[in-house]
């Protein structure tokens, strides 16, 4: 096993990112990208870029669909099914939390 | 020799059906898969299915374990096994980068190995490195091709500057940073906090106070991330309610609000003196909380 350190990376922080590189960075096709705001699983924010924008908590979520759909085999209507019920279960299970008074999860 | 951890795994016994192997498999995955079950617990499971799952579903592959246990791996004098590749089944690359990954990762998109890959990994944060932004040093096992064109695993330290402010669920962006000179992107999670809970930008806690503060009101101590701060109770307190502090939440660009949640908690134990005092406040204000109740 070889060894190696970097010191002092440039790290950025990913604000946004275009069509084209969010079918980079899930390791897809824009077709697919199409498709997920088609199911409204990802919604790209309106701007006069002539290429649609994605924010940080859609690219998580087009991320995590991409590993579901891989991982479990699901299609697009079930993976978008899938996100909703897991954010609702959350915020549910947070007012649980808050209800039984339990320390914060 | 004898290895039944692969099946214990998927709770299956030895002689188990491929059938019986594979409705075990995906009924684990449904409920460890990390993004389904964000317990710690879930994550070990998932990739012992996956381990499992891999070995299991191969005819060969299985044959072998059951024959040599653990080792089935090693490399021997048979003809008949080419290595043991990858066909799918268990990867999840944000949580681990482990060389059985590796089809999933790279050479699917670019072909050749030498070519920029990009590569993904996650973190966990505390709360308080987002609030004053830190400096940590990831562990990564990353896989490059050596002299001989074999895989190996390469540890990497990467030193990664947290920048203050950032939110969970956002990418960080190493440049070169991967193998081969991609992008190492790192997804920045947070762990859980005693006091606060993350909700995007804002931060919310969970404010015990007492029933005089309650029904009276007043200034009240809470910690907030950069000290405690006096909070004015409003007379009639419900619990439950959320009272506001504007920009102090997480300082991101767009600076979030820190939620007090109210609590009303009695005291352990009361007092002759506040027993009588309550004695007094019960005959001296008449109210029936249950009216609506028809009681």
């Amino acid at each position: 096993m070889k060894h190696a350190t970097h010191r002092n990376p440039r790290v950025d922080v990913i604000e946004k990112l275009s069509l084209s590189e969010l079918t980079m960075f899930c390791d897809t096709s824009a077709d697919w990208v199409i498709r997920l705001v088609e199911y409204g699983v990802v919604t790209p924010i309106t701007t006069a870029a002539p290429e649609w924008e994605f924010t940080p908590p859609h690219i998580a979520r087009a991320r995590k669909a991409a590993r579901l759909m891989r991982d479990l085999g699901l299609n697009l209507a079930g993976v978008a099914l899938v996100l909703d019920l897991i954010e609702e279960r959350d915020a549910l299970a947070r007012k649980l939390a808050l209800v039984d008074g339990n320390a914060p999860v | 020799m004898t290895d039944n951890s692969f099946y214990q795994a998927l709770g299956v016994p030895r002689d188990a059906s491929a059938d019986d192997i594979k409705r075990a498999y995906r009924k684990l995955a449904r409920k460890y898969h990390p993004d389904v079950n964000s317990s710690a617990e879930a994550s070990t499971r998932f990739k012992a299915a996956g381990e499992a799952y891999d070995v299991l579903r191969d005819p060969e592959k299985r044959a072998a374990y059951d024959r040599y246990g653990a080792d089935w791996d090693q490399p021997r004098p048979d003809p008949q096994r080419q290595g043991h590749e990858r066909e799918g089944g268990f990867a999840f690359d944000e949580r681990d980068i482990d060389p059985k990954m590796f089809r999933d990762f790279f050479g699917q998109r670019f072909g050749g190995a030498q070519m920029r890959q990009d590569q993904h990994a996650r973190v966990d944060i505390a709360l308080e490195d987002a609030i004053q932004g830190a400096k940590q040093t990831l562990t990564l096992q990353m896989p490059q091709i050596d002299d001989t064109g074999q895989v190996v695993m390469q540890t990497r330290h990467v030193d990664l500057r947290i920048p203050k402010g950032i939110l969970p669920g956002q990418q960080l962006r190493l440049q070169g940073q991967a193998t081969g000179g991609g992008d190492l992107f790192i997804e920045v999670a947070f762990k859980p906090h005693a006091v606060y809970r993350v909700e995007g930008r804002d931060l919310f806690v969970e404010l015990p106070i007492t029933p005089w503060e309650a029904a009276l009101g007043g200034k009240v101590k809470m910690p907030t991330p950069t000290g405690a701060v006096d909070l004015s109770i409003p007379a009639g307190a419900r619990p439950g309610q959320k009272l506001r502090l504007r920009g102090r939440g997480l300082p991101a660009a767009q600076k979030g609000d820190l939620f007090a949640v109210l609590q009303i908690v009695n005291p352990p134990k009361l007092s002759t003196n506040a027993r009588a005092l309550y004695e007094q406040l019960a005959n001296e204000q008449p109210f029936n909380p249950r009216a609506k109740l028809g009681v």
